[in-house]
């Protein structure tokens, strides 16, 4: 491979850019879409310590889509099951870090080798087989695309509706009880809203590669502020910036989408991490003066 | 204790906190039984006794988020349902909040206005000047914008408070809210717990440490040993009672205007030795 190849493969498709742009536009908004609400819901994913159970609920909903690839069924419907089902049993049975913890930890490689065994079985198109674990936005049909579209709205309508108590839940519990949220039914609902954006992100970046667009922008987001405005609206900025942005340079080459999102997202919360580090150095410099 | 008391009894002549034949059984281990409390408007009482006994549970029960193993419950004029209470203000054990928490001072504060509300979260009329009214009520308008999670925990348990006192409760639960507090935090909380007291709010505090509360508080409620004991400071906190109430020797020693309760099995603090510590009988 010389520099030829890798120009070719990054920036081969530029002198036809409009036109695949024109083919890929529902791909780029099902892309805005996740990364939006990935942002939203991944400031409550950090808040709730979450991040693990995000990835545990991503296996399984790999699980379910590579099952529904055997069947024949509905891929988009089979992830959405096998999220759900994660999110069910994470929820009610690990009300408490540890034991929740533990429960992912034993969930999530039964799922991931449960979708491998599946994967291995189908005799469909190879491309398919793949795709689930590492993501390909662009292979994915375009009536598909037109749920991811739909389940993520709903999931954005949700976590609004929701807002203050999960947020006073993700915080306080107790204080949230004693003021009459029904915590149980909150954390519920979210696991169940986690689920649903789960399985949109398996399908545009991949199983093994969610938390890019569902944990990180959140953390970089709260590396740079503690305004209960200002970190979510940001976190969906950081999301919509790496999903979009991913597509937008990935269908310049032929190269996939899911390690322009990662990088992206990546980048942006070193600079967040750094810009962070500064201003704690400046607050700590005031108070000691 | 009640009943016959020469209150003044105008509107609505309801205690704020009535507790009848309470009992709390966890296991089969009984924690406590027979708990009959009636707290008066304007009243502070601090609930002692060493870990285990039960002492949040009894303020989880006031509020409904724990059902109790028999006895009744009457707050605020209507008997205990359901889980939580809006008009008890309610100060939980605390929990130091990580210093990358998402939140703002004043938005610790803003939680007791609308934390509890669903739907879009558009900021209603008025939520503004409300959060204002608290965070000032407080004294916490110097730190209100910064960062919660690098705020001190006296000034996290301002803001705490603040929450707590949303809705100007009648009645106020605070679950060891003096813990791990310096000196100077420790009579500013109780500073504020007592003046919103003397707005004639009663007040629960669970406390193992009774010093800062001496000279405020009007009665205590010693839980130990499947017991209890409810009284005035000076009826309570002898030698000779505690050592009833633990079955095991128990000191209450003087040093200065301090309190020093030694020999009370699983004492939760290391209590200070004093040389000249007089011991009082």
């Amino acid at each position: 491979m010389n520099w030829g190849d890798v120009w070719d493969a990054m920036f081969g498709g530029l002198p036809y850019y409009g036109e695949i742009l024109a083919l890929v536009s529902n791909s780029v908004w099902a892309g805005a879409v996740l990364g939006l609400v990935g942002g939203l819901v991944g400031v409550f994913v950090m808040q709730r310590d979450m991040a693990f159970a995000v990835h545990g609920i991503s296996e399984l909903s790999f699980a379910g889509a590579a099952a529904a690839l055997l069947i024949g069924a509905d891929v988009v419907g089979g992830s959405i099951v096998g999220s759900l089902i994660a999110a069910g049993i994470i929820g009610w049975l690990g009300a408490r870090a540890r034991d929740r913890n533990s429960i992912i930890g034993v969930l999530m490689p039964f799922g991931l080798g449960l979708g491998i065994l599946f994967l291995s079985l189908y005799s469909g198109r190879s491309a398919n087989r793949f795709s689930l674990l590492t993501g390909q936005i662009v292979s994915v049909q375009s009536d598909q695309l037109g749920w991811l579209i739909v389940i993520g709205a709903i999931v954005l309508l949700g976590i609004l509706l929701i807002w203050r108590p999960l947020r006073f839940d993700s915080l306080d519990p107790q204080a949230a009880a004693a003021r009459g949220v029904p915590t149980t039914a909150v954390s519920l609902a979210f696991m169940l809203l986690l689920g649903l954006i789960v399985a949109v992100a398996v399908h545009i970046i991949g199983a093994l590669l969610v938390m890019a667009l569902l944990v990180t922008p959140a953390a970089a987001a709260m590396r740079v502020t503690a305004g209960p405005l200002a970190v979510p609206v940001l976190s969906a900025m950081f999301g919509l910036v790496s999903a979009v942005g991913g597509i937008l340079l990935a269908i310049m080459g032929t190269l996939p989408v899911s390690p322009y999102i990662t990088t992206i997202s990546f980048v942006i919360y070193l600079v967040c991490r750094a810009i962070g580090a500064r201003q704690g150095r400046v607050t700590r410099e005031h108070v000691h003066a | 204790m009640s009943g016959a008391a020469p209150y003044v009894r105008n509107d609505a002549d309801a205690s704020p906190l009535s507790i009848r034949g309470a009992a709390l059984r966890r296991g089969d281990r009984e924690l406590w039984s027979g708990l009959d409390l009636d707290v008066q408007p304007g009243e502070l009482i601090a609930v002692l006794g060493p870990s285990g006994s039960g002492k949040t549970t009894l303020l989880r029960a006031i509020l409904g988020l724990e059902p109790l193993s028999a006895g009744t419950i009457t707050a605020l004029g209507e008997p205990v349902r359901g889980r939580g209470n809006r008009r008890i203000g309610y100060v939980p054990q605390q929990r130091p909040l990580p210093p990358d928490t998402a939140l703002r001072g004043r938005d610790l504060v803003a939680l007791g206005v609308d934390g509890h509300r669903f739907g879009f979260p558009w900021p209603r009329r008025g939520d503004r000047a409300r959060v204002d009214r608290l965070v000032h009520e407080v004294g916490a308008e110097a730190f209100a914008d910064r960062p919660a999670g690098t705020l001190s925990g006296g000034e996290q348990q301002r803001l705490r408070i603040g929450q707590a006192l949303a809705d100007d409760p009648r009645l106020l639960l605070c679950d060891e809210p003096l813990t791990s507090l310096d000196l100077a935090n420790q009579q500013a909380v109780v500073g504020l717990i007592d003046r919103h007291r003397r707005s004639g709010a009663s007040v629960l505090l669970v406390t193992h440490d009774i010093n800062p509360l001496l000279g405020k508080v009007d009665r205590i409620l010693y839980i130990a040993n499947g017991r209890f004991m409810l009284g005035k400071p000076q009826e309570v906190l002898r030698s000779d009672v505690l050592t009833d109430l633990y079955g095991a020797h128990v000191f209450v020693l003087r040093a200065g205007d301090r309190l020093v309760v030694v020999g009370a099995p699983d004492a939760e603090e290391s209590h200070h030795h004093h040389a000249d510590g007089e011991a009082t009988a």
